[in-house]
């Protein structure tokens, strides 16, 4: 597919991208910068020793209004709404009534009748058919898609804090670790959001579409490295943060994916209740581990997994990690070769390739 | 970056330099550009004898794995093992210390003919 295809979706962002001589790949149906002229490797050092930020308008930002708002998501959402003050937000996943998982994804509690889910691009047509024809049905539930009017910046690093309070007089550093509420950030009226994907502190920041540009513009001016998917990814991996698509699919269920934490199953009604007790009482064969390397290669999505010449599971990702200096990936294998220090081989295009199972995250940022 | 004009160019973005019978060979800066930052260089021991245009090794960028096709054939007479201890190098400057292979070539003139000089190259890869 060619980035001028007319089929791919824009976001507002998409001349600025092309503009500063980023390359565009296909992503979830989206034209998306895979990284800008530096390259990965330098927007990666950018985020773990500065600051960095992210066009992330592809994801979709689905709000509920309505007294029954809450209980609707609560029996939707494996989120536990209602127990979710106002100005708060929880990353959580979103199961269909099998247990299998649609998304993966942040709900925002805005106030006690208002709530924001943000989605996967590539899962948010899933999300939409799941929620909205049974929001639909529910008198007390408005639902509204704010994914073309309202855009998304994540700003990401050890310095994001501070760059974004220079710009926020609010200041936003006063909005704790997953926390949000409305503010000015370069005189822009947005909602900032203590979250992000990196493994790093920041913000995701939500102005209107069309002032979206001018943001972008005004961190840059404070040093913030613009930077693409390709690193994105790479910060991720080495957070050790799930890839919905890559690391688990409908076909995974949260407590082999290693989300039991985000997976709340006791609201009375929640659509996937039953059926994820049922698969937690019984146990998972298979487990997602984390695996660095010890041979030389990298591990990647697809890749067989090898223990004494059997095939005991699947690589969901891999990169090279500039930050560990490792080659490093995640997969599922039997449970019984889970425990950290087992020995594994990565069937590498034909070369069996000796790994170590280790725990995740593989990368930790230092925290006060 | 200009392309050399001192060597020759398989369409499969390797370069081959001739020095009597020993040719060395390497990726061209159009393939390192296509393919970012190089964090992963597989390339086979010295000995090994490889054919014209099959492939040879991998390389690979932090997103992508792409095969290696030797534009010459014969016995391998040195790997780079700077490269595959620094791979970044081959960014750095792929003509030059991102060098890949030195290979023993018999009939370098026949196999040299078959490939492109850096103008036909240059017209291929500004298609």
């Amino acid at each position: 597919m060619s980035p001028d295809d007319p089929a791919l979706k824009k976001t507002p962002l998409h001349i600025t991208h092309v503009a500063a001589g980023a390359r565009m790949v296909e992503f979830g149906g989206w034209d998306m910068p895979v990284q800008y002229s530096d390259g990965i490797l330098a927007e990666v050092r950018a985020v773990r020793e500065n600051a960095g930020m992210f066009d992330v308008s592809h994801m979709a930002r689905l709000q509920f209004v309505g007294p029954e708002a809450v209980s609707f998501l609560d029996r939707m959402l494996a989120a536990d709404v209602a127990g979710l003050r106002q100005g708060r937000a929880r990353y959580h996943v979103i199961c269909n009534a099998q247990g299998g998982i649609i998304d993966d994804a942040i709900v925002y509690r805005i106030t006690d009748d208002q709530c924001l889910l943000v989605a996967n691009a590539g899962n948010a047509d899933a999300v939409r058919d799941f929620l909205i024809p049974a929001a639909q049905q529910n008198g007390g539930v408005f639902f509204s898609d704010l994914s073309e009017d309202v855009a998304m910046i994540a700003v990401q690093g050890p310095n994001a804090v501070e760059i974004v309070d220079r710009l926020c007089p609010l200041p936003a550093s006063s909005v704790r670790p997953f926390r949000v509420r409305r503010a000015e950030v370069a005189g822009i009226p947005s909602r900032i959001a203590r979250t992000g994907y990196t493994g790093e502190d920041g913000f995701e920041i939500m102005p209107p579409a069309d002032r979206v540009a001018d943001l972008w513009k005004a961190l840059a001016a404070e040093g913030v490295a613009p930077s693409g998917l390709g690193a994105r990814d790479v910060l991720r991996l080495e957070a050790g943060l799930m890839l919905h698509g890559n690391d688990m699919t409908v076909d995974n269920n949260p407590y082999e994916a290693g989300l039991e934490r985000f997976t709340h199953i006791e609201t009375p009604g929640y659509i996937a209740g039953d059926a994820l007790a049922a698969i937690r009482d019984a146990g998972t064969d298979r487990v997602i581990v984390g695996f660095r390397m010890v041979g030389r290669g990298i591990p990647r999505h697809g890749l067989s997994v090898i223990k004494d010449e059997n095939e005991v599971g699947i690589v969901t990702s891999g990169t090279h990690s500039p930050t560990l200096d490792a080659n490093i990936g995640m997969g599922y294998v039997d449970r019984g070769l889970s425990d950290e220090g087992t020995r594994l081989e990565i069937d590498v295009r034909g070369r069996l390739v000796e790994a170590e199972v280790v725990p995740l995250p593989f990368y930790s940022r230092l925290r006060n | 970056m200009t392309t050399p004009d001192d060597r020759k160019y398989s369409d499969e973005h390797e370069w081959a330099l001739v020095d009597g019978n020993v040719v060395t060979v390497g990726v061209t800066q159009f393939a390192t550009d296509s393919l970012g930052d190089v964090v992963y260089v597989d390339l086979p021991e010295s000995g090994t004898e490889i054919t014209q245009f099959d492939k040879f090794g991998e390389i690979e960028s932090v997103k992508a794995v792409s095969d290696l096709f030797t534009p010459v054939g014969g016995t391998i007479l040195e790997v780079n093992t700077g490269v595959t201890d620094m791979p970044e190098k081959v960014n750095e400057d792929p003509y030059t210390v991102g060098w890949l292979l030195k290979v023993e070539v018999s009939d370098a003139e026949a196999q040299l003919g078959k490939l492109m000089d850096a103008a036909a190259y240059d017209s291929l890869t500004a298609e």
